[in-house]
């Protein structure tokens, strides 16, 4: 590093540093210029529709040559009277409810599991992390086949004790139970590796501590490795919130929404709505909710992960 | 043997046991379909040992939907977006790290809005951006609302950050430009965290179903998912040993990538994942 030495001496502010060989103007230009590609496709694509989603929702769907109307509040008083909407927004509240603690725990537990040295760890750790690489509409396929009354394994594996079929998906008690086992069962490895990460950077020499101070390895997990593991838990927390609210693949393939509404969730609403049914207008108000119910979301997170970004 | 060593071992062996079986019964479903992909149809749902292996299935499937095509497109559509996004979230990166321009704060905390209000639930406006510009049914509309991914320029912007602005300094004074630069100081040394969200993107988008399944309507733009999809639901007689076999064969290429690559895919996923 002899070359460079001099330089660190008379190392420049920051901001003044790529304003030395041109003018001040020269750095704003540049980094626009940079930034230039890449803000046109995220405006047209993220910022444009998400403020034009808002202005659709205050219009009528155009419908042949009669073109879009202000209505108003209209879509939003459809949409409360629409008990459609509210099966749905309940049903993802049940669904993000239940995937969200369950994937987080089996998480840590697998983490936990094969984080010291346990037997045939490769195969568990494969095991574990397979399904996070196949694509949801393959895992829905396969678990489809799984659920197929009295031919699916599922049904097999209970007819050793009961010879009655089940018809997992078409019964509205169950069905909404089968999609979470399958969001879980998907999600879980992927959540894994990050505690994995976040346990290898734990010093071994805590547990050694704790031992000698004749600590329980309950006790040691509750008071040191939970805590530890705080910020990770955060994350895989975020990322799993928007998982509930934006990957409904397994449900075009496994239940269409049905029976009756039970596993409708809101992006698949929205999806029927707008595609289906071919009303724009009325799905971009669905939309709006959605869109609101992430900005919450989206909040929270720069709230409370606000020092953690920075801390980089 | 103490009586807490004795209680140990037994939890531990628990533990041991535990791990086991969570393992096996999360292989179970794939194992399943496994097995019925591989063996005649009268056997999918009948667990001989001595079943014949047979890559018939694979063969009906192969026939039965143009797969080739759908493969050629995921192709097409996996590099065309991981090329843009590699250049776009490069530049834009780059921009954020080092160069102090007017706005850039304002302008960083609208790319990170991406990360919470993607692509994938603007699906009704970016449908009708499509028609406005004459895009539906191509494989270009299927890629063009997630090549500048704000994921990406994060994690770059992340990088560049960490390079030492000596190494930056001394290419300076050797007569490079600010591209140059980047070039020849931030890309080489960013290396590992590229191939990270290489990876990452090229499963993410091999894996991604609703948008494409909405923005496109023929077998010549058609992605994997999206053909599997309507292979499986078409009706095939309910086919299940041709249904999973289509299914393993669609998702083969990355199966097999992580099998042989185990180690760099996890790595990759934990490094893409810390931010």
């Amino acid at each position: 590093m002899h070359g460079v030495e001099p330089l660190a001496v008379a190392q420049p502010p920051p901001q003044a540093q790529y304003a030395r060989g041109g003018s001040a103007l020269a750095v704003h230009i540049y980094g626009w210029l940079l930034l230039l590609p890449a803000a046109v496709l995220l405006v047209a694509f993220t910022h444009y529709p998400a403020v034009q989603t808002l202005i659709d929702s205050f219009y009528s769907t155009p419908r042949g040559r009669r073109g879009a109307v202000f209505v108003g509040l209209d879509n939003y008083q459809t949409m409360l009277a629409d008990p459609v909407f509210w099966r749905a927004l309940q049903n993802n509240v049940v669904y993000a409810t239940s995937v969200i603690p369950l994937t987080i725990a089996l998480a840590l537990a697998m983490a936990l599991l094969i984080n010291g040295k346990i037997a045939g760890r490769p195969f568990l750790r494969l095991s574990f992390f397979t399904p996070t690489v196949l694509p949801m509409i393959a895992v829905a396929n396969i678990w489809l086949f799984f659920y197929s009354p009295g031919y699916g394994l599922l049904d097999q594996i209970l007819g050793l004790f009961d010879s009655s079929t089940h018809n997992w998906l078409g019964d509205e008690h169950t069905a909404l139970g089968c999609l979470i086992a399958v969001a879980v069962w998907k999600d879980a490895g992927f959540f894994m590796i990050f505690y994995l990460a976040a346990l290898q950077q734990i010093s071994p020499q805590l547990a050694e501590a704790a031992a000698l101070e004749g600590a329980g390895r309950w006790y040691f997990f509750r008071r040191v490795t939970f805590p530890l593991l705080m910020p990770t838990t955060l994350f895989v927390l975020v990322n799993a919130v928007i998982n509930s609210f934006r990957l409904v693949d397994h449900i075009v393939v496994m239940t269409q929404g049905g029976p009756d509404n039970t596993t409708a969730l809101l992006l698949f609403y929205i999806y029927e709505v707008g595609f289906k049914f071919w009303d724009t207008a009325y799905a971009a108000t669905l939309t709006v909710v959605l869109l609101v119910l992430l900005a919450c979301l989206a909040l929270g997170q720069f709230l409370i992960l606000d020092r953690r970004i920075h801390y980089q | 043997m103490s009586a807490t060593e004795k209680v140990s071992r037994g939890s531990e062996a628990l533990e041991i046991a535990g791990a086991w079986l969570l393992a096996l019964i999360w292989i179970l479903p794939l194992a399943y379909a496994v097995w019925a992909a591989i063996h005649p149809s009268e056997y999918s749902a009948h667990f001989a040992p001595d079943a014949p292996l047979t890559p018939q299935n694979f063969i009906k499937a192969w026939n039965a939907a143009p797969f080739a095509w759908y493969f050629l497109n995921t192709f097409i559509l996996v590099t065309m977006i991981l090329a843009a996004q590699l250049v776009l979230c490069t530049l834009a990166a780059y921009a954020f790290a080092r160069f102090s321009f007017a706005g850039r704060d304002v302008a960083f905390i609208l790319v990170l809005l991406q990360l919470m209000i993607m692509p994938d639930v603007l699906i009704v406006e970016n449908y009708r951006t499509m028609t406005a510009l004459g895009l539906v049914d191509t494989i270009p509309a299927i890629g063009l609302p997630y090549m500048a991914s704000a994921f990406g320029i994060f994690l770059l912007r992340q990088t560049f950050k960490t390079v030492p602005r000596e190494l930056d300094e001394a290419a300076r004074v050797e007569g490079a430009g600010p591209l140059q630069v980047l070039l020849k100081v931030y890309v080489p040394l960013a290396k590992p965290v590229y191939i990270a969200y290489g990876l990452v993107s090229v499963s993410y988008h091999w894996n991604n179903f609703l948008w494409p399944l909405i923005i496109t309507n023929s077998v010549s733009t058609r992605p994997l998912t999206v053909g599997l999809q309507i292979f499986a639901s078409a009706d095939q007689g309910i086919d299940w040993s041709v249904i999973t076999a289509a299914t393993l064969m669609t998702s083969a290429p990355l199966l097999l990538a992580f099998l042989l690559f185990q180690r760099q895919f996890v790595q990759s996923f934990m490094r893409a994942g810390i931010r």
